[in-house]
């Protein structure tokens, strides 16, 4: 039965003579001969397929295998402080599945039940408080889509092309659709007149996990739009994100999305954490750094074709797509250029960008077999141009680590294959 | 945001923000409320951000919009989970701790991973080295060449670790472990006591080395511009490709995924009923350990993780791999370079050895690299004994 499945996508990366010469092959539809899977019968026409029972919860079919979380070994000491990245290159649309949305943990997914889960709000509150899982289902609930990006997505590539496949290169982000509280309503809750003037009062929220990541986020932002988030995709949190309970920070990093959030306490100021100083700083070429850099810049990233997501197809009708995001709002325009930056033309959002969502583009084209350098662009509504390596490189140097949103280039060959590079 | 002014009601949110905008730069010991790029650079966020502050303020004082929720915080509570540090020193306790007493702590507790000298062990990060290295191309970033607050160190290491036995450090011993971290980038002397006396005394040398957020004054204007569509440029080349470098793990991942369907193919095809493959895979042992006990031993093993692994494809990290341990000699892992003490002992890893050492690791083999306190209940160690043993 072994002919069911797809071509191997491995063989085809491993330049196999015969899988690719087969797969460029590949034209308008010509039949050679009647096709057995039309004129005989298939098993699956005859027998019966799994019983209603078979899978209480149900994970992908087993030919999908392949899309799965993957993380770069070399990258970090050890798994339970590391990071895996979203298989956006084999994803479609916008909402990423939580089984694959990637991973960052600084002490491992802890597993902590509702039971046991509590919430503290303190600090400069009239009453500090004390909610339990299910004080928290009894506030008003708000649902809202966001990507949540973490601030070293695409880090790797500072100083060149490294890493070869989306998956690699920007697949630290996944977008779902949260319900929770406005962290403003339990603020509320507790009191702010203790806070007097809120202008220059932060908050600081820290996780229930051995690292607790904790970090300040300024009144302001957690009054605006800041979620307490307990499902994710219309289901609870998978533990890997934070399960029961974890922070949402529309448009900022990623590393601010406290998992496990056990505590919320207002502050006169900042606590310059480790997470806020030693990480999430981004130095400059002078060896001075930035810090507070929470937004996450408008960004795209062309998903297929890519390095992992070849063309099987040859010559003729192609489809080009790609995510787009800006933490500073909606996306308003996404350009493609298949020439490596010279020409672009405008792609087709498939919806109307949405706040600190991701944005999917479609570019349905016609490809005539030849060299590309397909590049993306983002725009946002706040007439944001997304930068290329070069112009970033001018502004930062190459040491910056965190929130490199350049034009990402892939070079697709006529064999369909793709190679991420970096262009002049 | 018409959703917050629905909320909020607000009115006269133009003046509000032009209020509560003018004391944003009050001059204060910590670092001020920053020149926020979110509010400064969004379209329209000053206006809403800061009404939504003073809206906050009004319906708060009234008492509005309260549920009635929740229960209030005890003392004791919040001062087992507040236990954060300012910069200002603000929540530090009282205590103190050498240099002297750090260097054993650091020793026995942290230099597995971060090196006698706090230099590093492998990947595991460096706290000391790296002094005026921020411009090179290679920065190294330590507490002593980056951190601007000592107090980032103290909280960090009393809250996060030792990694994977995180808070289990007392209040001096965490002075004493900074002091000695202070001393390994040559930032204080080898008699040096710290103390939440004369915290605020310590000079970072990279205090100065950080600046507010300002993408929105170098960057967006640059960048907000309409795009060019057509001769953008006159000539693209390649100048660098990923293959290059070959670092990326495609490979091993899309052999793993190809080999699973290929298993589940092999199943299929030959038609083996599910439950033969299962039992060739699961090894039915004659002496079958407990399943229930297994599977407890594989929690247990939660707290070995961070240094040791098990399993197939298990190797060495910063305890040696430990498959097959239950019944082989000590100390005898390939290419494990194990302390002193171990290179010494004879002996083999019965359970009755095992639960000995895993009780109390230090007392069982005094100057043992393995930095764990020990497992304190029995049924721990029973279970993760035959979680070990279920490995060979
Ligand atoms: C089992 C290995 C291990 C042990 C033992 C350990 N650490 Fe760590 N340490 C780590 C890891 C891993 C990180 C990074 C964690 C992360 O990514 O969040 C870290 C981070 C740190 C950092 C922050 C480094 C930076 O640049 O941000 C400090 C400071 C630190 N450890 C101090 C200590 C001290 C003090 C001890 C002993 C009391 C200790 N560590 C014991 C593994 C270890
Ligand atoms: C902080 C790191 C660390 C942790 C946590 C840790 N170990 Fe170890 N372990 C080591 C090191 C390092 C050694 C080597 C000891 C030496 O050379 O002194 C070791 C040695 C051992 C040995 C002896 C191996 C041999 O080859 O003789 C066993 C068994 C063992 N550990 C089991 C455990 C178990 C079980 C746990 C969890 C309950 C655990 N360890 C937790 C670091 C650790």
């Amino acid at each position: 039965m072994s002919d069911i499945l797809k071509p191997s996508r491995r063989a085809f990366l491993r330049g196999s003579a015969a899988a690719a010469a087969g797969l460029t092959a590949a034209g308008a539809a010509r039949a050679s001969g009647p096709d057995p899977l039309i004129t005989e019968t298939q098993d699956w026409a005859i027998y019966f397929g799994e019983g209603v029972d078979a899978t209480p919860y149900g994970l992908p079919i087993q030919y999908e295998a392949d899309v799965v979380r993957r993380n770069v070994e070399w990258l970090t000491a050890d798994t339970t402080s590391s990071i895996n990245f979203t298989p956006i290159h084999a994803l479609d649309g916008t909402i990423t599945p939580q089984g694959c949305a990637f991973e960052r943990h600084h002490s491992g997914a802890i597993e902590l039940r509702k039971e046991d889960y509590r919430l503290m709000i303190n600090g400069l509150v009239d009453t500090p408080l004390v909610f339990t899982y299910a004080d928290l289902e009894r506030f008003p609930r708000e649902n809202h889509v966001y990507f949540c990006e973490c601030a070293a997505n695409t880090g790797m590539e500072w100083a060149g092309a490294q890493l070869n496949g989306a998956q690699f290169t920007h697949g630290m982000i996944h977008n779902m659709e949260y319900t929770g509280v406005s962290l403003r309503t339990l603020l509320t809750e507790a009191g702010l007149d203790a806070a007097g003037d809120l202008s220059d009062k932060w908050v600081y929220v820290e996780g229930a996990d051995a690292s607790s990541n904790g970090r300040s986020i300024p009144m302001d932002k957690a009054l605006d739009d800041v979620l307490v988030a307990f499902k994710a995709n219309g289901e609870a949190l998978r533990k890997e994100h934070g399960y029961p309970v974890r922070l949402v920070v529309p448009g900022w990093e990623g590393n601010m999305w406290v998992k496990w959030l056990r505590r919320v306490e207002v502050m006169d100021g900042p606590v310059e954490s480790r997470e806020e100083t030693s990480k999430y700083t981004d130095t400059l070429a002078d060896g001075t750094s930035r810090k507070w850099t929470w937004v996450m810049d408008a960004k795209s990233v062309v998903t297929s074709p890519s390095p992992q997501s070849p063309i099987t197809h040859g010559a003729g009708p192609l489809v080009i797509t790609g995510l787009a995001w800006s933490g500073h709002g909606a996306i308003t325009r996404v350009d493609v250029s298949k020439d490596g930056g010279k020409t672009w033309e405008t792609a087709r959002l498939a919806k109307p960008g949405e706040k600190m969502a991701l944005t999917r583009f479609y570019l349905d084209t016609e490809w005539n077999g030849e060299d590309m350098l397909l590049q993306s662009r983002a725009m946002d509504e706040t007439g944001y141009v997304q930068p290329t390596k070069a112009q970033l490189r001018e502004v930062r140097g190459e040491n910056s680590i965190y929130h490199n949103n350049c034009i990402q280039t892939w070079h697709v060959k006529p064999n369909g294959e793709a190679e991420n590079v970096e262009v002049s | 945001m018409s959703k917050s002014l629905k909320l909020f009601g607000g009115t006269a949110l133009g003046t509000l923000a032009v209020l509560t905008m003018s004391v944003n730069f009050a001059d204060r010991n910590i670092a001020s409320f920053p020149d926020n790029p979110a509010v400064m650079t969004a379209i329209a966020a000053p206006v809403v951000s800061s009404g939504l502050i003073s809206a906050a303020n009004a319906s708060t004082s009234a008492g509005e919009g309260k549920l009635g929720l929740g229960r209030a915080a005890l003392p004791e509570e919040i001062a087992a989970w507040d236990v954060d540090v300012s910069p200002d020193g603000t929540g530090l306790p009282v205590g103190s701790g050498s240099v002297e007493d750090g260097e054993m702590l650091f020793s026995e507790n942290c230099a597995v991973c971060h090196g006698e000298f706090a230099e590093g062990v492998g990947n595991w990060p460096e706290l000391a080295g790296g002094e005026g290295t921020l411009a090179n191309e290679d920065p190294v970033k330590t507490v002593g060449s980056y951190w601007p607050y000592l107090s980032t160190a103290w909280d960090y290491v009393h809250r996060s670790m030792p990694y994977g036995q995180a808070q289990t450090l007392s209040t001096d011993e965490v002075y004493a472990i900074v002091a000695y971290i202070l001393y390994s980038n040559f930032l204080v002397e080898d008699d040096f006591v710290l103390s939440n006396e004369n915290f605020l005394e310590v000079e970072m040398p990279n205090a100065d080395g950080f600046i507010v957020d300002d993408r929105a004054e170098t960057e967006y204007p640059i960048w907000r511009t309409e795009p060019c569509m057509e001769n953008c440029k006159d000539n693209v080349e390649i100048t660098m490709r990923a293959s290059v470098l070959n670092v990326t793990p495609e490979d091993e991942a899309a052999a793993e995924a190809e080999k699973v369907i290929e298993a589940a193919n092999a199943v299929t095809e030959t038609e083996a009923p599910v439950e033969e493959v299962v039992a060739a895979v699961e090894e039915p042992a004659t002496d079958a350990p407990d399943p229930e006990l297994v599977a407890a031993g594989e929690k247990v093993f939660g707290k070995c993780k961070a240094c040791h692994q098990v399993g197939e494809d298990a190797s060495n990290r910063v305890g040696p791999a430990l498959n097959g341990i239950v019944g082989a000699e000590i100390g005898a892992v390939e290419g494990f370079k194990y302390s002193r003490v171990f290179d010494e002992m004879d002996g083999t890893w019965t359970e009755e050895e095992l639960a000995a050492f895993l009780a109390d690791p230090r007392g069982y083999a005094r100057g043992t690299k393995m930095s764990f306190a020990g497992l304190k209940s029995e049924e721990d160690i029973a279970a993760v004994t035959a979680y070990l043993a279920s490995f060979d």
